[in-house]
């Protein structure tokens, strides 16, 4: 008797069950979709207006022609407008903090002189961050603009500057908001709250509605293990949390242009640790609702302080520290760290691992709930 | 413990909080019987095939099913027994094909393809095969449920109100089709509260109120129960109910369709009583007592009916 190929065959017959159910029931199975659709058009477009024009106020310490060309080369650009030039450096932050202006470019005494050395000087811009999106891209496309504009002058003797990797620093000072949540961290943390919702809702009813439609009792009288129910009712889940993925990624790659810097492998086995964590609670869920309402309450119970404690609405470290503590416990606010930290930061696999273990470990600790808990009799 | 007994269990306990639901009952079911299981609503039938099966876990008492002790060894149970629950429990939103390839696939069986085709093929389903379950009409639920709860060929089958809610037919069909596997060395206990199939079982046990009131072969329950009964037919039957109730001798009163009859178990008191209830239009005589008479009496003594859920 091999009980491993006994045991996957009535995982598979599960499997298969749930395939069929899922497939029957249109409006769960739009919801799946629909969800993560109509999420990203109303966060990501809503959101991610990609405004021009913003008022700008330069510091000058020099004025030479390639920092007219730079200033110009700003303005073409249409993020920048420029607005103002002040002259007492100390004036900048009651400019951002008044919100008279979304930035200040100051460029150093000696720059020109630095830049044709091949010293890289640094241009800073201070941005008001506090409506992130509103600032983040005319940041992240400073240095490409600049770049762009000084490629008119540095010809002749300077052209050996222009060939190296960038002949100038851009330093970017994000006032009021340190985390500098953007555009760019919102749609790859709608990855994260998509999959939340979607998932834990969906697994959450997966029992409930045995129970509810009597079918409970039938399933408990043949030979299925709750390990086995378990993983037959969730694989399904996990190939729906996988092209959920897909659908994310792509929009954010093709209709918000966030960039994607770090390894795509990294990024899958965040998915993937995420995806069982939401899986295995929306289980639990199934396991301790009476009936397909309350797992629904219980999901939304659990969404709302994912939401909000998670880093996803508000800065994680902006937040008092009892709040960091619980925030620290939700699966979402390490997926959120993985997932920026791959997609934004190219953070490499050292860095994502303590919240990949924060994940696996509350994975491991929900699956012992729900294998003690799952009634394998009907009292 | 005998290795023959299909069923075992001694005093089996049942309590929801403080509601009793089954009260010591002792079941000793040899193999390849068929056994009735009566009782009327809420009397614990329910409570106790699931115990029986490993779906409870008795409060007190003890058993096997099987050979298999009924508390720990449920999983082996589950594998050879073949339990039908009391209200259609398989997928609605499931074709018939796709509920039946599902419980092959549960069970392992092997081809499941050709295994579900047959079943299907002796269920006369093979046309309606792609019909979502739940549109089928009560009768064929009964018999689908019944091709799905054999088709791996369990030693021991429990079939809980099988046909509660089906036209005679389909009953007669479906007794037919339980002696058939009785035949074939399945082992049957069925719930019913018709008493025409009580009389097609081999022995029936009789529960009330959570307690096995009485067990045993039809004609010796109606024999032990040691009732006289009189058969009232005719125009003004109808009224006489109420005024023979509580007469001397009287114990029981019940219609069965347009006919009165009038049971107890002193003889020379309860003629007494239905001669001076005597009129034109009424014509009595004494007939053998039947089995549900027996059960009313029996019900009579072990208490009302307790019925609390459907
Ligand atoms: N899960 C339960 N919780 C509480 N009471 C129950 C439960 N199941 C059955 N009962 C009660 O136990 C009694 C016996 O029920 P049941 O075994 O279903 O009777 P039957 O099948 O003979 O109609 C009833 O009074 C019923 O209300
Ligand atoms: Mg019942």
């Amino acid at each position: 008797m091999t009980g491993a190929r006994a045991s996957l065959s009535r995982i598979w017959a599960v499997f298969m069950k749930e395939l069929v159910q899922m497939r029957r029931d249109r409006l769960t199975f739009g919801m799946m979709f629909g969800i993560p659709i109509v999420q990203l058009i109303l966060f990501g477009f809503a959101i991610n207006t990609d405004p021009r024009n913003l008022p700008t106020a330069v510091h000058l310490e020099e004025q030479t022609p390639i920092v007219r060309t730079i200033l110009s080369g700003l303005e073409v650009s249409g993020y920048y407008d420029i607005v103002m030039e002040t002259p007492d450096p100390r004036e900048t932050a009651d400019l951002l903090a008044r919100g008279e202006v979304a930035f200040v470019v100051s460029i150093p005494a000696g720059f020109t002189e630095r830049l044709i050395r091949g010293d890289r000087p640094q241009i800073l811009i201070e941005a008001d961050a506090s409506d992130p999106a509103a600032a983040s891209n005319a940041i992240a496309r400073a240095e490409a603009i600049i770049s762009s504009a000084l490629r008119l002058d540095l010809r002749g003797p300077l052209e050996n500057l222009a060939a190296r990797r960038q002949p100038f620093e851009v330093v970017v000072h994000a006032k009021y908001n340190p985390e500098g949540i953007t555009q760019y961290n919102i749609v790859p943390g709608l990855l994260g709250v998509i999959l939340t919702m979607t998932l834990v809702m969906i697994t959450g009813m997966a029992m409930t509605r045995e129970v509810e439609r009597g079918t409970m009792e039938n399933l408990l009288a043949m030979p299925a293990r709750p390990l086995e129910v378990m993983a037959g009712k969730i694989a399904p889940y996990v190939l729906i949390g996988g092209i959920q993925t897909v659908v994310i990624l792509t929009a954010a790659r093709f209709l918000f242009d966030v960039p994607f810097v770090g390894a795509l492998w990294m990024l899958l086995l965040g998915v993937a640790v995420f995806v069982l964590a939401n899986l295995a609670l929306g289980f639990t869920f199934s396991t301790i609702a009476q009936s397909q309402m309350q797992a629904m309450q219980l999901t939304f119970f659990f969404f709302l302080p994912s939401l909000l404690l998670s880093g996803f609405m508000f800065p994680f470290r902006g937040m008092p520290g009892w709040a960091q503590a619980i925030g620290e416990t939700l699966p979402l606010t390490h997926f959120l760290r993985i997932v920026r930290g791959v997609m934004l930061k190219g953070a490499d696999f050292t860095q994502l691992l303590t919240s990949l273990l924060a994940m696996s470990t509350f994975t491991l600790v929900v699956i012992g709930i729900v294998m003690a808990r799952y009634r394998r009799t009907l009292d | 413990m005998t290795a023959d007994l299909a069923i075992d269990v001694r005093g089996l306990v049942k309590r929801f909080g403080d509601k009793t639901a089954v009260d010591g009952v002792d079941i000793q079911m040899p193999r390849g019987a068929v056994w009735g299981f009566l009782g009327p609503n809420g009397s614990g039938k329910t409570t106790t095939i699931r115990m029986i099966c490993g779906l409870l876990k008795p409060t007190e008492g003890e058993g096997s099913c099987l050979g298999y002790d009924i508390a720990r060894e449920a999983g082996r149970i589950k594998k050879q027994t073949g339990y039908m629950t009391q209200r259609f429990s398989f997928w609605s939103d499931m074709t018939i094909r796709e509920n039946l390839e599902f419980v092959a696939r549960l069970y392992q069986l092997d081809p499941v393809g050709r295994i579900v085709d047959a079943t299907l093929e002796s269920l006369g389903l093979t046309q309606r095969q792609r019909q979502l379950a739940g549109a089928l009409s009560g009768g064929w639920k009964q018999r689908l449920a019944l091709a799905a709860v054999t088709m791996h060929n369990p030693k021991l089958l429990l079939l809980d109100e099988p046909t509660a809610g089906v036209d005679p037919q389909a009953r007669r069909d479906f007794w037919d089709e339980i002696h058939r596997l009785s035949t074939e060395g399945m082992t049957v206990l069925v719930s019913t509260h018709y008493m025409d199939e009580a009389e097609r079982c081999d022995r029936i046990v009789y529960l009330a109120n959570g307690k096995k009131v009485v067990e045993g072969r039809v004609p010796a329950i109606i024999e032990r129960s040691n009732l006289v009964t009189f058969k009232g037919e005719g125009e003004g039957v109808r009224q006489l109910a109420g005024r023979l109730k509580g007469k001397p001798g009287v114990e029981h009163v019940a219609y069965f369709g347009s006919a009165l009859h009038v049971s107890g178990t002193d003889r020379d008191k309860i003629e007494q009583s239905v001669l001076a209830a005597r009129s034109d239009d009424v014509e009595w005589r004494e007939v053998r007592a039947s089995l549900e008479d027996a059960f009313i009496a029996l019900m009579a003594g072990a208490g009302a009916d307790t019925r609390v859920h459907a």
